[in-house]
């Protein structure tokens, strides 16, 4: 009886230890996929969508996961293939300079504004 | 004065917003991405779908001058309207037509080759998609034109051939030959 329990025991706790490593790597995908533009969906990201293209993406994304690529070797192998516009998150460069640029620029003016509006009072 | 200076800047503001989505207008707006890896990947490997057998793509390339990897599948309409355009170009000299059988189930792609005849030279089979997207597909049908001395891709063309695309792979292979 009491090895009939440990063995339960031991089951169990091998269950949930699986049950965790799997989450964890379908975490990582769902926060990849996140940052990935399904990109014949309009507005959606891989995440929300359930296109083939997107389900294949995913897909793709846990096998890397699973082969031992990390986040970076991911993205980096999807823009390779699909362009930089697949990403969320743009880089800084001669195209998208302004982009980063303008909250800036408006923040200072902002600012300078509210110095004046404060000073004259 | 000062409500003089204001209105100056918040103008020079103004229009040089205008000016930036003025240019943005201009832009074509289909997206086109140009910083795109331009060679095949060779080392895929995936199972063919009469013979039980991996292989990878570099060896099916390697072949011919020319390669063109087709992505079709059984359930997909429009691959029907291009097959004539496929097995036309099969016939030309020194091309293999190469296809990647898309989320299909096997009975059903072998009876589809069966009933509209068979232009590849060679069939991977891709279950859950995943090779398309290591190809850098958007889905089906898509169709590359692969230099086999170099592994290029010469041009991507997604969406069905038509009579347009099937011309300009026919010139584009004319130009490469000499």
């Amino acid at each position: 009886m009491e090895k009939f329990k440990l063995f339960i025991v031991l089951v169990s706790f091998f269950l949930i230890f699986a049950n965790n490593l799997h989450a964890q790597s379908s975490d990582r995908v769902n926060k990849i996929s996140k940052n990935l533009r399904c990109l014949i969906c309009q507005g959606q990201s891989v995440y929300d969508s359930q296109s083939d293209f997107a389900i294949s993406m995913r897909t793709l994304i846990q096998k890397k996961i699973d082969e031992g690529k990390n986040e970076s070797e991911i993205y980096e192998f999807l823009k390779n293939k699909y362009g930089e516009w697949i990403i969320y998150d743009p880089e800084i460069n001669k195209n998208t300079f302004l982009l980063w640029l303008i909250p800036l620029i408006l923040f200072v003016f902002g600012g300078l504004l509210i110095i004046r509006k404060v000073s004259i009072k | 004065m000062i409500k003089n200076f204001k209105f100056i800047i918040i103008a020079l503001f103004g229009f040089f917003l205008f000016i930036v989505l003025l240019q943005g207008l201009d832009k074509p707006n289909n997206y086109s991405p140009n910083n795109i890896s331009t060679k095949i990947e060779t080392k895929l490997t995936a199972r063919m779908l009469y013979i039980n057998k991996e292989i990878s793509l570099g060896e099916l390339i390697k072949k011919n001058n020319f390669s063109i990897i087709n992505i079709w599948a059984s359930w997909c309409l429009p691959c029907r309207n291009e097959h004539p355009y496929l097995i036309d170009l099969q016939k030309i000299n020194n091309i293999n037509v190469i296809g990647i059988n898309y989320k299909d189930i096997e009975i059903n792609a072998k009876k589809f080759l069966k009933d509209l005849g068979n232009p590849y030279s060679e069939i991977l089979i891709d279950p859950d998609g995943t090779k398309s997207i290591e190809l850098g597909a958007y889905g089906v049908p898509e169709t590359y034109l692969v230099n086999s001395k170099t592994n290029e891709i010469i041009k991507k063309f997604i969406g069905p051939i038509d009579d347009l695309k099937f011309k300009e792979i026919v010139k584009l292979i004319n130009n490469g030959k000499i």
